[in-house]
Parts: C-alpha cells; structure tokens; sequence
C-alpha cells in the first residue's frame, strides 16, 4: 500500500526524440488510476518508466515516499500484468505464481497460503497444475493477476491487460479487475486505449496524448468538462461532435447556424471557435435550448439504439435516437440540445474556453 | 483430399520403394560383408545373404583390428571417438547458448560487432585454418589428447546464430516479468530460458553428435598415437595400402561399429529431435 508520486516526469531516447512531456500526478493510496490514450501516446512507456523497465530521463518517480528513479524494478514492491500475461510456459500455474516469493526465498508454508488465497479469490484452484498453455486466455489473464497478488506489492501496474481478450471475456475480465480492487485495496495503475475501461474502472484517469498528459480526473468530470478538443473527442463513445465556426458579435456562426456564446465565455473569446455537443445530449424535435435541423445521411442501427448522422454547417453531427424509431436516409430532423450541454473551445489552441 | 487414383499410388510407392532400396543396400552389403570369412568376401561376385562369421569377426575388431592392415583394437577407438564427440557437442551447446544469451540479452559495446565476427566465421570452413589452429594446439601441448580432439572444434558460430534466433522469439515481457519477480540475469537464464530450449538444444546435440563423430581431418592431424586414434581413422587405417590385400570384411565391421552410435543417438532422440525442428513452446 503506498502512494505513486510523479514529478514533472520525462523521457526521451537517444536519438533526441522526446516521448513524455514532462507529466506530473499524485496518485492517492488504494486509487485506481487509468491511463488513457491512442496508441503511441506514450502511456505504456509511462506504465514502464513506474515499473522500472524503462529509465527516467528527467523528473522523479516515488513509490511511498521513497524515490526510485535508480531502483532497480524487483525492490519498488510493484507487480505488473503484461498485456501477453508473460506467463512462463514451462512452469505450472502454481510455480508461476509462486517464482517471485521463491526468488524471495520466503518460507515454503508462507508460499503455499498465499498461492492458495490467490488461488481462491481468482477462482483458479482447479487450475493450479496445469501449464499455461492448457489454459484460455481469460484463465491465463487471471493467472498472471495471481501472480502480481501473491507478492502482495505496493502497487498493481496494468499494461493493456485486457487487450488480447474477446469482447465478452473482456467485460467480464473488467468486472473481476473492479471486484479485485474493492477487495484488496492495492494502488492501481491500469494503461489502456480503451476508453469504456477508463470510464468504468478509473477513480481518477489521465489522459495522454503524444506524450501529454491533456487532463487528470475522475471519468465523469472528465466526461462533463472536457479540457481540450482532444479529450472531448477521445471521452465517450460515439465521440462528440464538433461544429467548426467564427465568432460574430456574442455567438458562434456555423454555417446558418448562430450559437450564443454563454455570457461568462464572451469576454475572451478567440476569432475561431469549435462547439462541441455529445451525440447523447442531442434530443429529438424541439425544445428548450438550441435547435439543431438536418436531413439524415446515414444511419446505424445498433440495436438498442441508432446513430443519426447529418451535415450542419462544415461539420458532421451525429445524434443517438432510439433503436426502434430510426429515420429514412434524406428525412429532414430536428433536435435540441439544452444550452448547459454545449462545450466552446478554441480551435486554433485546442483548449476550452473557460471563463 | 481423398481421391483413388491406383496408378498414382503405385507410382509413388514405387518410387519410394526404389529409394529406400537406394539407401538401404549399399548398408545391408556392408552388414552382409561384415558377416562372411575373408575368402568369401574377395570371390566375385560376393555373395548377399549373411555369413556364420559374425561373432569371429566382430570380436577380431574389437579386440585385436586387422592382421593384414592396422592391428589396433577398435574398441578403444570407439571410446575415443564417443568421448569427442560427447565434448564436441555438450562443449559447443554450452559456449553458443551462453554467447547467444549474451548477445540478445546485455546492451554492451559493440555487441552487433561481436555478433556479425561470429556470423562471419559460419562462412569458414574448418580447412581453412587448419595450419594455424594445428600450430595453436601442438604450442599448447594438445596434441595426442582429449583436449586436442575436443577444444579447437568447440566454438560454433552455427549454434550460436540458432540459439540467438530462439532467443528473439522469446516475448521480452517474459525478461521483464522475471525482472520484477526479482530474477537476476543467471536465474532468468537457468530458470526460464533454458528450460525453453530444452528442445533446442536435443535437436542441437544430435546434429553435433554425428558432427563430432565423423570428424576425420582434424583427429587424423591432432593424433599420432594408436590409443588416441578414432575409429573414423581406425576404418581407414585398416585398409592396407600398397600391394597387400585388405580383408573387407573386418573393415565392414568396423564400418558397422562406427555406424551404430550416431544411428542409436537419432533413434533414442528422435521425439526431441523432431520437436526442437518443428515446435517452440511460449
């Protein structure tokens, strides 16, 4: 149990390259962190540098008070699950479990009840003689979670744990990683560049891009109040939609569309600005707020609902309707968004317009 | 694809049937002239169905060699033989698994260097540097030894080159996962990487095996004296040079004696030999 500190952390390779910008977060004890971004965001280096894999160019790393930058990665007490678990083949579930605390020469009896309580909360006791190729992915996931639990470390480091897996093991997965955390407890970095992941295991998440970390923050504050174009776009799924457009007077003009600026915003509101609306937040036919028309382009149903898409001005709007009331490809729609729901950023700096 | 097409099927078993035929009686005379009295063997045209003298002759080699060629034993010289060819595999397996592990594992200096003058010596065949290495070895006193036979042959660019490429199939989370669990470099490689390539490594041994075993230029310069010969050189030797006749039928027993090692190491190891070619476990 410990707390992560990173200070203005940074690498670059030799060949002058830098990956991290320079990223900073304290990350509570027992917090579960999610690192989010595209891949080759540099989130997995991040992941790496707190695990010890990769050096620190610049910044400080500490784990519990205790700063590891020239720590080698078996004495910062963390444990990582690796997105191909990493398992070592020839080895039994149980000695793969048990290799780290053997290494550790830690007495035999010590071992067996903490492989068997590992065992037991990762319903792998039947398991425990198998080699990992005799087992499904999902056995194998939880495998390599066993093994990052019986060392009972500071720190849980995820890289993409959840990548190789189909896509009902991976919620399913999901759900156990959320159990697992309520249960032990432990500091929890996960990397992925699944947003659905951040959104639903994160306390807090970062989200990285090109080796910035654009904003830090609990997933629903991070969903309301998106700090940059970037992660407006990254948060959520189907992503925001923006309408690029040109100041005029105390409102946004896009196309034929004037969208008044909240009064707060008016007084340092750039030339160029990019609203922003969820396609959620978008409700059909008219009402309080503003009103949005277009003549449906495409559709996709998805079942439980559909995504309407439609041009207005220069950009595309998509609208999430409900499944069974999907429009003809032509027909003229309506909708409205309630003022609160509409995000204003600066298009040339990609940040949000704040007051 | 099932199809009845009987002329196909005859065809290719009669081809493979000729081939096996191919092979097989070059071996089956040689067994049969190892069987039969010197007398028998000379007639012409010799006979094809085995001899009573089996037992005679076989126990006349082993024990005494030829009267009319070399009168050394062959016995120890299958002794010898075995144990060069042992040290020349284990010797070249233990030397090209520890080089590999350095070369894909540790970042020094001029590694890709240190890689590529290995690469480079698989393109040198041994005769090559025969007259130097033989200067080597006779200026360190290796001659007429086990040490002479075994060390000068022991470095192998080719184990190593296989070794190294088994290595980069190795997912490296695997290094960095024994990393965290606190393994060292020599407890990563006795603990993972080596029982990874166990398979490897069989498919090495009897490649290196056969290798070591018929070696003939190499022991036939490093030796001078009969207790060091190996029964490559023994089988030669007893063909009488000059206006003497050889009895063939002894050197054919001789032949089949130097036959039966290599042959008993492929078929004892042929399960492992086969898996290491085909199959990488990970």
């Amino acid at each position: 149990m410990a707390e992560i500190v990173l200070k203005d952390v940074k690498k670059s390779y030799t060949t002058g390259v830098l990956v991290i910008h320079g990223v900073s977060a304290a990350i509570a004890d027992g917090e579960f962190i999610v690192i989010v971004g595209p891949s080759g965001c540099g989130k997995s280096t991040l992941l790496r540098m707190i695990a010890g894999l990769e050096t620190i160019t610049s910044g400080e790393i500490s784990i519990g008070g205790r700063v590891v930058n020239d720590v080698e990665p078996k004495d910062r007490n963390i444990a990582m699950v690796f997105q191909n678990y990493a398992l070592y083949p020839h080895m039994t579930v149980y000695e793969n479990m048990s290799y780290g605390l053997r290494i550790r020469r830690m007495p035999g009896e010590e071992i067996r009840k903490r492989v068997e309580n590992a065992a037991k909360i990762l319903e792998l006791g039947h398991l425990l003689e198998r080699k990992p190729r005799q087992l499904s992915g999902g056995q194998r996931q939880r495998v390599a979670m066993g093994r990052a639990i019986v060392r009972e470390p500071a720190a849980f480091l995820f890289d993409e744990p959840l990548s190789n897996l189909d896509a009902k093991l991976r919620v399913q997965m999901r759900l156990e990683i959320q159990k697992l955390h309520r249960e032990l407890r432990t500091t929890s970095i996960f990397v992925t560049h699944d947003q659905v992941e951040a959104m639903t295991l994160a306390d807090r998440m970062i989200v990285m891009n090109a080796g910035v970390a654009e904003q830090v923050g609990r997933p629903i504050d991070v969903y309301d109040d998106p700090n940059t174009l970037y992660v407006a776009g990254f948060i959520g799924s189907p992503a925001m939609n923006f309408l690029p457009g040109r100041r005029s007077g105390d409102s946004v003009e896009v196309g034929a569309l004037r969208i008044p600026l909240p009064a707060e915003l008016r007084a340092r509101a750039p030339e160029s600005i990019t609203v922003g609306i969820r396609p959620e937040h978008l409700q059909a036919g008219t009402g309080e707020g503003l009103t949005f028309s277009f003549n449906v382009e495409t559709v996709e149903a998805l079942g439980a609902d559909s995504l309407v898409h439609g041009k207005v001005g220069d950009g595309t709007l998509i609208a999430r309707v409900d499944g069974h009331a999907t429009p003809a490809i032509g027909a003229p729609l309506t909708f409205h968004a309630r003022p609160g729901m509409l995000h204003f950023f600066d298009t040339a700096t990609g940040h949000r317009l704040r007051g | 694809m099932v199809e009845n097409r009987p002329w196909a099927d005859f065809t290719a078993h009669a081809i493979l049937l000729i081939g096996v035929a191919v092979i097989a009686f070059p071996l089956y005379v040689t067994f049969v002239a190892s069987t039969l009295a010197y007398d028998d063997v000379v007639t012409v045209p010799m006979r094809l169905t085995p001899g009573d003298q089996l037992v005679e002759n076989y126990s006349q080699v082993l024990k005494a060699g030829s009267a009319k060629g070399s009168h050394a034993a062959v016995l120890p010289m299958l002794i010898n033989s075995f144990f060069m060819a042992m040290g020349v595999a284990i010797g070249k397996i233990a030397i090209s698994i520890i080089s590999a592990f350095a070369i894909v594992y540790f970042r020094f200096p001029l590694r890709n260097f240190f890689f590529w003058m290995i690469f480079v010596t698989l393109m040198l065949p041994i005769e090559v540097r025969i007259i130097p290495t033989f200067k080597v070895a006779a200026d360190l006193h290796l001659l007429d030894s086990y040490a002479g036979l075994i060390l000068p042959l022991i470095a192998s660019a080719t184990a190593t080159f296989l070794f190294r490429q088994f290595y980069l199939t190795v997912p490296d989370e695997l290094a960095e996962a024994a990393r965290i669990d606190g393994a060292g470099p020599i407890r990563f490689f006795w603990d993972v990487l080596l029982p990874l390539s166990k398979t490897n490594i069989a498919a090495l041994f009897v490649i290196l095996f056969i290798l070591g075993w018929n070696q003939y230029l190499w022991p036939l310069l490093i030796t001078s004296e009969e207790s060091m010969y190996t029964v490559v050189i023994g089988i030669k030797r007893m063909i009488a040079g000059g206006d003497a006749t050889s009895e063939w039928n002894l050197i054919m027993a001789t032949a089949m004696l130097a036959l039966l090692p290599p042959a008993l190491v492929v078929v004892l190891m042929q399960k492992w030999f086969v898996k290491g070619l085909v199959e990488t476990e990970k």
